[in-house]
């Protein structure tokens, strides 16, 4: 089943570290990132990043054989007043300014797209309504970048909403000026065919904070790489995220916090939930701590429910640490299942098998859905979760 | 009046590939209002009988029945033989992580009584339930079971008992394991329920010292996968001066096991 590693809550540089000696955030990548796709070659699916990845059913996304088909997506946007909402050509200087693409199908998005929208949160603007971007796939082929803006001690709440069929590989940029506060909420509630790559790069400003939530349901494939870096001391990144993994589905989150300032924290959990012959998630967690970010202060962790026979999981934290000079480091994964002792021990009083497990799961999750915020993506999870179960039974 | 009756119940286990009996003929009848010491040593196939009427799906009846007020015990579900009024106090209460025990009381409440409790006669009632077994509130914040104690788990499958007012409970081994204070604590948890009267108790116990506490009406030994002596309190004080060697060595002792002696 799967690959877990149990290492025990609140590690710190005193404790238990898994550095892997081999392999290293900056070696295990195949190419060096470039905005240009021909600066990699075509994965053939043993390379470290690619090798969990089917990569026949990206739709030709990894090799070039993708073409965008034109009106594949229809991007509907609200945003409060006070915010800029632009759509601009390749030239904007904007763009890329978070990240450079680190594999051949973001590099392939950032090659191909034809337009970017930029919302802009002007400086000192505080939102009290979250911006909505509704992302909805009408079954074509398409390349797409969104960069989200906040200008210094701005406030905002993100509500990245994808549904529908897409063959979609993005880039999203995250510029957060000094002192502001984002969060993002990236919900991939996509149709059963759906495939889905893309790059989030959040650049955090000095004593920015930075809150993601990534939940993942839907889709044929989807595989994101959220990476976080510091352009000045004092930032904070929370990275929270949920998949449900269902029958077939390849749902894959990779994750890099580079620790390139001092004094900055990082905070990652994620938590999945998988059932059905063929269900597949994997979970990567990098987090570099370069020698100069001292005062460094994260935690990592993935907890994987496994709720039936036939699913997989690969659940990989890796923490590198080139300097002692921390507050705290600490990385935990474990992979468990919803297992016939306790299903048992919730029917002897009276629970019925179906509740028992909708009870289970809601627990599961509930910590991370408590902590999103926004009332009507916490009900549409729940109800989302609820389902899902329903559909396994 | 409710009665649990158990006839001649054979049940089976599988293990490395062999089928073994545990239970060989299993006659027992619990009313209302009354309490049945099941006495044993280890390995005689007391906890099995407690799981087995609850429905544990790693134990195969091979024959017998078991009704609970006429209805048939062995057709229900696990969850549906709760629901009809029995109970079991595990020995080794399950970790259920991500459910707190303030959700599960209330979903199985729920589930038991038919409709939700009112939530303010609810909390007050928990609350009180668990006060007086020493239980401090914040526990109802943990999950279940998850880094309790020996008697934490204890007191919790105790203040179940309480709050879920079975027909029948069926305690496997809660004395085990507990000091004596917990002992006292969890013993007068029970006396609460058996006082109402409208409970039937099965007992299942390694030693006497828990008797102390919860005094029977009836006193069974239970040895390789039968009753094999059934009496009054004081069987258990012979059990605690001569310990189960007699019945370990020398077999099943004649005229035991009918239900006469039993009822």
């Amino acid at each position: 089943m799967a690959e877990a590693q149990n290492i025990p809550v609140g590690s710190t540089t005193a404790g238990q570290i898994a550095v892997a000696a081999e392999s290293t955030v900056a070696t295990r990548m195949s190419a060096p990132p470039s905005f240009d796709v021909q600066d990699f070659p075509v994965p053939h699916g043993r390379e470290e990043e690619w090798r969990f990845t089917p990569l026949e059913r990206l739709r030709g996304l990894h090799d070039g054989t993708a073409v965008a088909t034109g009106d594949g997506l229809k991007v509907d946007i609200d945003a409060p007043e006070g915010v800029v909402v632009e759509t601009v050509g390749r030239d904007d200087a904007r763009l890329g300014k978070a990240g450079v693409p680190v594999d051949r199908v973001a590099a392939q998005a950032y090659s191909a797209f034809e337009k970017a929208g930029v919302i802009t949160v002007p400086k000192e603007t505080v939102l009290t309504e979250p911006i909505r971007i509704a992302v909805h796939g009408e079954g074509g082929t398409s390349f797409a970048h969104q960069v989200i803006e906040l200008g210094a001690f701005a406030e905002a709440v993100v509500v990245l909403d994808h549904t529908g069929d897409a063959v979609l590989a993005a880039n999203v940029d995250y510029l957060l000026g000094d002192g502001a506060k984002l969060t993002v909420v990236s919900v991939q509630d996509w149709d059963d065919k759906a495939v889905h790559v893309a790059q989030h790069n959040a650049l955090i400003g000095r004593d920015a904070t930075f809150k993601s939530f990534v939940v993942t349901f839907g889709g044929d494939l989807v595989r994101l790489h959220p990476r976080v870096t510091y352009a000045g001391p004092g930032g904070e990144a929370e990275l929270f995220g949920l998949y449900f993994t269902d029958a077939g589905q390849h749902q894959e989150h990779r994750l890099l916090v580079d620790h390139n300032t001092p004094h900055c924290k990082s905070n990652v959990a994620y938590k999945g939930a998988l059932q059905g012959e063929g269900a597949h998630a994997v979970w990567i967690g990098d987090v570099l701590i370069e020698a100069k970010a001292e005062g460094t202060d994260t935690y990592e962790m993935n907890r994987n429910l496994v709720l039936t026979d036939g699913a997989r999981v690969d659940s990989v934290p890796n923490l590198e640490i080139e300097t002692g000079e921390i507050v705290g480091a600490g990385h935990a994964s474990a992979t468990g299942r919803f297992d016939d002792e306790q299903l048992f021990y919730l029917m002897a009083r009276g629970i019925p098998a179906d509740e028992a497990r909708r009870l289970v799961v809601r627990g599961f999750f509930a910590e991370l859905v408590q902590q999103i915020g926004v009332d009507d993506i916490e009900e549409r999870l729940l109800v989302k979760i609820d389902e899902e179960l329903e559909a396994s039974v | 009046m409710a009665t649990l009756e158990i006839r001649d119940l054979h049940v089976t286990v599988e293990a490395d590939n062999s089928t073994k009996e545990i239970l060989k003929g299993v006659d027992l009848t619990v009313k209302q209002g009354e309490t049945h010491a099941i006495m044993g040593p280890n390995g005689s196939g007391k906890s099995t009988l407690a799981y087995s009427l609850a429905g544990h799906p790693k134990y195969t009846i091979t024959s017998g029945t078991v009704t609970l007020d006429g209805e048939d015990v062995l057709a229900m579900s696990v969850d549906e033989r709760a629901r009809a009024g029995l109970f079991l106090a595990m020995q080794y209460p399950v970790e259920v992580p991500g459910v707190s025990v303030s959700n599960f009381l209330r979903t199985s409440a729920t589930a038991i009584r038919g409709e939700a409790p009112k939530l303010r006669t609810w909390v007050k009632e928990v609350k009180e339930t668990m006060q007086r077994l020493n239980m401090d509130p914040a526990f109802a914040e943990r999950n279940v079971n998850e880094g309790f104690s020996g008697g934490e788990k204890k007191r919790h499958e105790i203040l179940q008992l309480e709050l879920l007012k079975p027909k029948v409970a069926i305690l496997d081994e809660t004395d085990s394991g507990l000091d004596v204070d917990a002992l006292r604590v969890v013993s007068e948890g029970v006396n609460r329920v058996r006082e109402s009267g409208e409970v039937g108790t099965m007992l299942i116990t390694h030693y006497t010292r828990i008797l102390r506490y919860i005094k029977p009406d009836y006193v069974h030994v239970f040895s390789a996968g039968r009753i094999v002596e059934s009496g009054g309190a004081e069987l258990a004080d012979k059990l605690e001066n001569e310990g189960y060697e007699a019945y370990t060595k020398g077999g099943p002792v004649s005229g035991a096991n009918s239900e006469e002696d039993v009822a």
